[in-house]
């Protein structure tokens, strides 16, 4: 009897699989069946699990956790030396240099002036962004979510530029932004004057802002239909039949029913903000001067480009970063559990 | 204010067409023009010759000027209307411009040479689609090398990737082991450790292995994803064990039950991860940029944000270049749009 299921849907699955796939595959893994069996009648059934799990564990160890603890290590040696072996052992200086701040709101009192610039312009990008984001894709999804014409049209408009490298997002916009783009074309033509976007500090930061959004949205948007449509059309016909308003519909059935799916948007936007770099790197170089130059970037600055490599304080740097998006991703989990006890 | 709140707060539950749904549209036009907007505005801009670029205010869709051969010239010349001193338009070729008057001939005899003030004449241009810049910009940009480089990076990272990682989930979803639960957690807390955040080390690994300008770098390290690894072991977990028991009865190995039994069921949720896997690795930026910094090794990202620091001014060979790096992703997703938005809508995850 139970021999039945593994024919049945092997068969099944075989048949919709084209056979040129199967012959490729087998060709493929047969020989590892060669290697194999030796092996499983060595160690037995059970220990093959080591076997699978390995080659994963290896690269992971080797490319993820060892750089992790390397980290460490750079972030309490100093020097300007590349290799762990020639750098001397400096304890907490590197972080005490970052974190040294006559006026913390005030960078240019910082030892670390560009660090903590850095660590502003990051703050403000993070809440406008999210912000903005938890906005407009909560209207968008909304909006998709209507008995309307042509909906996967619009659903594919706007989810379309998820798909986009950020150095062509980059690209499409610094064309429109620039001096003689159209951007400026229209301004003029309604009688405004030309306004240099890029290479003003303020507007510099606003498009870094709206065109994150404007790349981002779409993701989010389609996290957050799936959740209305997760939402149990019931619960509207009951509403419908004690004749509630449709504001009162909105606040006391979606908003609610919607909150989890909204905690997923506002904490998954948050870690991704926090991280922002090839974005504005390709659209403004981090510049004018250092207006756009955010965490991330003062990391790959001072450990990559700038003429003294300070790996050090790189480091310590990803290491403070690292611990805001631990804090964060707990918080994720936090709320998650509690809204799946509620629920 | 009153229609925006209608518009948020209305439910399916309507027929006809009411105020909540024009606002609807409206907000969903102006929607579609703000995405849709700067793509279809790079792609006509992508079409106009360096001339066409450089004008302000710019022209909606690329006019290229016409030209026309004529008898005694090597060079096919550039035509314009010409309002003549006595007020009426001849259609001339210029010859050459001289200051603020150019030299100007009739196409039908050209032995009159016409003087003609620069204000007189007005180009004639004809709509045009030319490849133009496409064609020189792929040779000056190595289109062709960068696409090679991030096709192979692409698709071996991607079968690196699927083996990988559904290697790892099946050990950790179809075994009770010591330590099973440990090496889970240790997968999955990494989700959160970017790579933006280990930079440095990670350069050093890769430079100590040898990797560094060598594409190998920018394939294996990201290929134990946790996300995949998550994925997929969530999907397994759905496979009932009967069906690997009945198989170990019948003799298979392992091996045969990993690729002939449970690879097959997990079809749907490989198809996701390597959906993703190819969007990741045309789209990844940072790692190629740190591994490699030999020209010729470049990905197309990479090598096209090279490519616009370099010929900041050559806006049509750039946009052109765009264009063709965001193609492939356009046709994966006119093809396979379903499938991406599900796999996002249920997963979560990009």
């Amino acid at each position: 009897m139970a021999s039945v299921p593994v024919t049945k849907s092997s068969t099944a699955y075989r048949r919709r699989r084209p056979d040129w796939l199967t012959d490729v595959l087998d060709w493929i893994m047969h020989p590892v069946e060669l290697i194999f069996v030796p092996i499983q009648r060595r160690f037995g059934t059970q220990k093959m699990a080591w076997f699978f799990v390995l080659p994963n564990l290896i690269i992971f160890a080797i490319f993820i956790m060892l750089p992790m603890l390397l980290n460490f290590y750079y972030a309490f040696t100093g020097s300007t030396n590349f290799f762990p072996q020639d750098r001397p052992f400096v304890g907490t200086s590197n972080f005490t240099t970052l974190l040294t701040c006559e006026n913390f709101l005030q960078p240019v009192t910082c030892e670390q002036d560009i660090f903590w610039r850095a660590v502003w312009n990051t703050g403000v990008y993070v809440f406008f962004e999210v912000g903005g984001i938890v906005v407009i894709s909560l209207i968008t999804a909304v909006a998709l979510n209507q008995r309307i014409k042509a909906r996967g049209f619009f659903r594919s408009i706007f989810f379309y530029p998820v798909l986009l490298s950020p150095v062509v997002v980059a690209l499409i916009w610094k064309w429109i932004l620039q001096r003689d783009g159209v951007l400026n074309a229209i301004i003029v033509a309604l009688g405004g004057e030309r306004v240099p976007f890029l290479l003003n500090s303020e507007w510099a930061r606003i498009w870094v802002i709206v065109v994150s959004i404007w790349a981002q949205m779409g993701f989010y948007t389609l996290i957050l239909l799936a959740g209305l449509q997760a939402i149990p059309p019931e619960y509207y016909e009951a509403a419908q039949i004690d004749g509630a308003s449709h504001r009162n519909t909105f606040r006391y059935i979606t908003l609610p029913l919607l909150m989890p799916t909204m905690l997923v948007v506002l904490v998954l936007s948050l870690i991704r903000a926090v991280q922002v770099f090839d974005q504005s790197f390709a659209l403004t170089g981090g510049g004018p001067g250092t207006a756009t130059t955010y965490i991330v970037q003062y990391i790959y600055n001072t450990g990559f480009t700038s003429s003294s490599r300070q790996a050090g304080l790189a480091a310590a740097a990803s290491v403070i970063l690292a611990a805001v998006l631990m804090i964060l991703t707990l918080t994720q989990l936090r709320l998650g559990r509690r809204t799946e006890e509620n629920s | 204010m009153r229609t925006v709140y209608n518009f948020l707060t209305q439910t399916r539950n309507h027929y006809g067409l009411t105020r909540s749904d024009i606002a609807t549209y409206i907000y969903l036009s102006l929607g579609t023009l703000v995405m849709a907007g700067p793509l279809v505005w790079l792609v006509l801009s992508s079409f106009k010759p360096q001339s066409q670029l450089v004008r302000f205010p710019p022209t909606l869709l690329p006019y290229q000027q016409q030209t026309v051969t004529v008898a005694g010239y090597e060079e096919p010349l550039e035509l314009f209307n010409v309002t003549m001193d006595d007020g009426t338009v001849h259609q001339l070729a210029q010859v050459s411009r001289v200051g603020l008057e150019a030299r100007m001939v009739d196409p039908a005899a050209p032995e009159t040479i016409y003087k003609v003030k620069l204000d007189q004449r007005q180009p004639i241009e004809s709509l045009n689609f030319g490849f133009d810049n496409y064609t020189r910009g792929v040779e000056a940009f190595d289109f062709w090398k960068y696409f090679r480089n991030t096709l192979g990076v692409t698709v071996f990272a991607t079968i690196l990737t699927l083996l990988v990682n559904s290697m790892a989930a099946f050990g950790l979803s179809k075994y009770q082991f010591k330590g099973r639960n440990l090496i889970f957690i240790i997968i999955i807390s990494t989700l959160m450790i970017p790579l933006s955040v280990i930079l440095i080390p990670v350069f050093l690994v890769i430079s100590e292995v040898g990797w560094s300008n060598n594409l190998l770098g920018v394939i294996v390290p990201a290929a134990a994803t946790p996300t995949g690894v998550f994925l997929l072991r969530q999907y397994m977990l759905t496979i009932p064990d009967e069906l690997l028991d009945s198989a170990r009865i019948d003799g298979a190995s392992e091996w045969r039950i990993y690729w002939q039994i449970v690879l097959p069921l997990a079809g749907p949720a490989l198809a996701v991860l390597a959906i993703f896997s190819v969007m990741w690795r045309w789209n990844d930026f940072l790692w190629p940029l740190i591994v490699l910094s030999r020209n010729d090794l470049f990905t197309l990202q990479v090598g096209l944000n090279s490519f616009q620091g370099e010929f900041n001014t050559q806006w049509d060979l750039v946009l052109a270049m765009t264009v063709l790096t965001l193609l492939p992703v356009t046709i994966a997703f006119a093809f396979l749009q379903r499938y991406i938005t599900t796999g996002i809508a249920t997963t979560g995850m990009k």
